[in-house]
């Protein structure tokens, strides 16, 4: 039998409290499941399990659990029931039927923000996949199934009656429980993790040239933004200098598996969160654009995955259109580098011996030197301005 | 579309974009982008909803009459 916990999404969360279970006692789970929606100070996440069997013995909804906390049994196939106070009734019935894992790219339906006095219908996986699909709120119907409990038909019923309109977005985060976290997780940084920063000017004339031509006949739904081609050049770049992606951890270097670029997103109403885009060397750019609007507007409706939290082994921050000429970052630990955009800006600059005025975009970069140096930094930041002068290679 | 259906698309999109955002407070020829803090993704949710709606294509060069309410209404009313 395995435990499944409270995970720890991030290094700036202590406590964790589970709003609702998306699974019954004894439902079989499957690696990778989305299984309850936790409450932290970045909203409501979704939870994915990376354990296969019969869950049982599912914790108390709504109490505060500090990281690490038991959560749930998990019983291997095949396993016999555990000879506990567990009520064998709530395991020995329901038989176990295999349920697909949900594709990576699937959008998870906003969670509903906790409110202690409402009353959480069952619902089934069938008719939660459904509302996801019909963005159907599931928190909001009354079930008719068994003991209440969702059925798909209630999902289908409920999005025929909803009337037309504009999707909501709900907070799902206390600004002031998020602010809080960064609080801690930055102080941390500040303290234990000695900075070095580079910066370097680069100019953005290929890039916005090409971004140009591959725009100007695409519809706006298939168009790429800038932020995505610095988003691919820094994972290109990371390829070549791998020594920044990673993390420092009992006090050694440890490469991430996989370039995973944790994306600064910022929520309105204030705060911030960094969400992993994985594999982000190896995406084609139309991609990794779909994969961006995905995860930025599930960020802002508190509809990220867990993973999504734990993965990244970098951070970039982009300022965009709007920004600040440049950015120098705090690193998210236990992560060793931070790479930051500041907004593009025509300038003058020389191009063989004559003045010309170009779009230049100050990248910066900060380290920690107890795993590399300003030498292998300016590698990076050389390996990432080549990479942008050659955006059709992206 | 008339005046009246035009602003009100404009309002209803926004609402979904930047929902604690009230576009009364906005003025015609106030850049949106300033006024409601979006940033280029926010913006081009904006672009790709307006065209979904009214089904007009809206080229990359056509963006910049997206900025204000002044700008849209002389772009998407006939």
């Amino acid at each position: 039998m395995a435990d499944f916990r409270m995970p720890a999404l991030g290094a700036d969360m202590d406590t964790g409290k589970v709003v609702q279970w998306l699974v019954s006692p004894g439902d079989t789970v499957r690696s990778g499941d989305v299984i309850a929606v936790v409450e932290t100070h970045k909203g409501a996440i979704d939870v994915e399990c990376f354990l296969e069997g019969v869950i049982d013995d599912l914790a108390a909804l709504d109490v505060e659990l500090p990281v690490g906390a038991l959560l749930a049994h998990v019983r291997a196939p095949g396993e016999a029931i555990a000879t506990g106070p567990a009520p064998a009734c709530a395991t020995a019935a329901a038989p176990p039927a295999p349920r697909p894992a949900p594709p990576a790219s699937e959008v998870t339906l906003p969670a509903a923000p906790a409110s202690p006095s409402s009353d959480r219908a069952r619902i089934s996986p069938a008719a939660r996949r459904r509302a996801k699909e019909l963005g159907v709120d599931p928190t909001r119907l009354q079930g008719t199934g068994t003991d209440g409990a969702l059925t798909v038909a209630d999902v289908e019923l409920a999005a025929v009656r909803r009337a037309p309109g504009a999707p909501s977005r709900k907070g799902g985060f206390d600004p002031a429980q998020m602010r809080l976290a960064i609080a801690a997780a930055m102080s941390r940084s500040k303290r234990e993790i000695p900075h070095y920063y580079l910066t370097a000017t680069i100019d953005f004339g290929p890039a916005s040239a090409w971004l140009a031509a591959y725009n100007g006949c695409r519809d706006p739904a298939d168009r790429l933004l800038p932020a995505v081609l610095l988003l691919k050049a820094t994972a290109v770049a990371l390829a070549e200098v791998p020594q920044l992606n990673g993390f420092h951890e009992d006090g050694a270097y440890r490469p991430g598996a996989g370039i995973h670029v944790g994306w600064a997103i910022a929520l309105r109403g204030g705060g911030l969160v960094a969400p992993a885009l994985r594999d982000a060397d190896r995406l084609p750019l139309p991609a990794l654009m779909a994969s961006l609007r995905d995860l930025i507007g599930r960020a802002r409706a508190s509809g990220l995955r867990s993973s999504e939290l734990t993965d990244p082994t970098i951070t970039v921050t982009s300022l965009g259109d709007r920004g600040a000429e440049s950015v120098l970052g705090v690193i998210y630990p236990p992560q060793v580098a931070i790479v930051g955009f500041g907004r593009v800006v025509e300038r003058p600059w020389v191009v063989d011996g004559a003045l010309v005025v170009r779009p230049l975009v100050v990248a910066t970069l900060a380290a920690d030197h107890r795993c590399s140096d300003g030498r292998l930094g300016g590698q990076f930041l050389a390996a990432l301005d080549r990479a942008l002068q050659s955006p059709e290679q992206l | 579309m008339n005046e009246q259906a035009v602003r009100k698309l404009t309002a209803e999109i926004l609402a979904g974009i930047a929902p604690e955002a009230d576009l009364a407070t906005v003025t015609d020829s106030e850049d949106l982008r300033e006024a409601l803090d979006l940033d280029s993704m926010d913006f081009l949710n904006f672009a790709i909803a307006l065209g979904e709606k009214t089904g007009i294509k809206i080229p990359e060069a056509d963006m910049g009459h997206l900025r204000t309410l002044k700008g849209l209404l002389a772009y998407l009313v006939r």
